[in-house]
């Protein structure tokens, strides 16, 4: 009871309790969304979101160059760079559902739960009410004071970490770095090689149809109006991405047709079918130059 | 408002992000939540610089930045590395230690 006595002295402004609210919530559903979701980018962009709500949360409480220092190293470079080793090792890459260890999932979150009532415990438990604030130490401009305590009393660590940064970048420069095992192959190696396999000689059709759709993920149609799957990216096609628009034509005319003769008042034609809409492949004719691949397999077995 | 809320917020937020290491199994979403465990815990150094009066609170998380900025580096060259070998970020499949 005595505690409770004691005076809050530099308690927040309404202003800044209002402002902390807001920012509390953002700030714990953006961590709790960063866990729960499925997907590495959902992640990444929920976790910039906390961070975001920290770099306010920084300078409401004072410290003015720390949220422009959060902002610009954490939401400008880290989550940046995470973002490219997200596109580097697979946006689809989700976590396996089963576990590995029985019962582990259920015991990290009591363990988590835990060590939370812990902590929040510990602190309520300190019953810290005396809140000295940062008007005096920043009354020489808070990146001054910051600056003062850098290059004076902290000037050995500011140099470490110097050294520890070069450190990082050397590390992460040769951790990345791959060797060329062989030497690479030159243009006329690698035309001569596609001629030798004969898989695919000319270059992959592009992508997209003329004067309609020309995105990426929308595969060029052949001269009898069926899909040519190559010329969509490979990880596309994996994914399952592939936005086919070969029955968009003619189903636009049914509409038409419909619509007019609605309009005409004669008997509405019937509406394709999805089969219909969809070309079909026409079988290939069997290539004529095919038995001349037969008498190589004979040279081969001499050898 | 009493600014030991900002605390309570800190210990919220360093209890998901060590729940979180323990529960996902992505390496990437592993570090985001060791990310999270240094914001939180920059959060509460602020705040101790606020209860002080003093700056040093500040320039300790400061310091704490800059050892995240390499960490991260140096984490993320290790995460591409081993996935250029074992075709999976997660941190199940690199056992190669193991019988």
């Amino acid at each position: 009871m005595m505690e409770l006595a004691t005076p809050l002295t530099g308690a927040a402004s309404t202003g800044e309790a209002v402002q902390f609210w807001v920012l509390a919530v953002v700030s714990v559903s953006g961590a709790l969304g960063m866990v729960l979701c499925r997907k590495a980018v959902h992640s990444a962009l929920c976790l910039a979101a906390t961070m975001l709500a920290l770099a306010v949360c920084y300078m409401a409480e004072g410290a003015v160059f720390l949220g422009v220092v959060q902002i610009v190293v954490y939401t400008g470079a880290i989550m940046m760079l995470f973002l490219f080793v997200v596109m580097l090792v697979g946006v689809t890459a989700e976590d396996e559902a089963k576990e590995p260890l029985k019962g582990q999932r259920i015991a990290a979150v009591l363990g988590g739960l835990g060590f939370g009532v812990l902590l929040i415990a510990g602190l309520a438990n300190a019953k810290l009410r005396t809140f000295t604030g940062l008007s005096a130490a920043n009354a020489g401009g808070n990146v001054q004071g910051l600056a003062r305590l850098i290059f004076t009393q902290y000037v050995w660590a500011f140099e470490v970490t110097g050294a520890l940064l070069i450190t990082a970048a050397i590390g992460a420069m040769v951790l990345t770095h791959r060797e060329h095992t062989e030497e690479r192959q030159s243009q006329r190696e690698l035309a001569e090689q596609r001629v030798r396999l004969g898989t695919q000689i000319t270059p992959l059709p592009a992508p997209g149809v003329y004067a309609r759709h020309n995105a990426v993920d929308i595969p060029g149609l052949l001269p009898d109006g069926t899909v040519a799957e190559l010329s969509v990216n490979p990880t596309l096609r994996a994914r399952g991405q592939m936005r086919d628009v070969s029955g968009d034509m003619l189903r636009r005319q049914d509409e038409l047709e419909s619509g007019s003769a609605d309009w005409l008042g004669r008997k509405a034609p019937r509406p394709r079918t999805s089969t219909e809409l969809i070309p079909q492949p026409v079988p290939q004719p069997v290539p004529a130059h095919q038995p001349e691949q037969a008498p190589s397999a004979p040279e081969e077995e001499s050898e | 408002m009493n600014p030991v809320n900002y605390l309570y917020l800190a210990a919220l937020l360093f209890t998901i992000g060590a729940t979180g290491v323990l529960v996902r199994r992505n390496a990437i979403v592993l570090f985001m939540c060791v990310e999270l465990m240094l914001n939180a815990s920059n959060l509460a150094l602020v705040t101790f610089s606020r209860l002080h009066g003093n700056l040093d609170g500040q320039i300790i998380a400061f310091f704490t930045m800059v050892v995240a900025a390499a960490e991260v580096v140096v984490g993320l060259a290790i995460i591409v590395s081993v996935f250029r070998t074992r075709h999976s970020a997660s941190v199940d499949d690199s056992n190669l230690m193991k019988l």
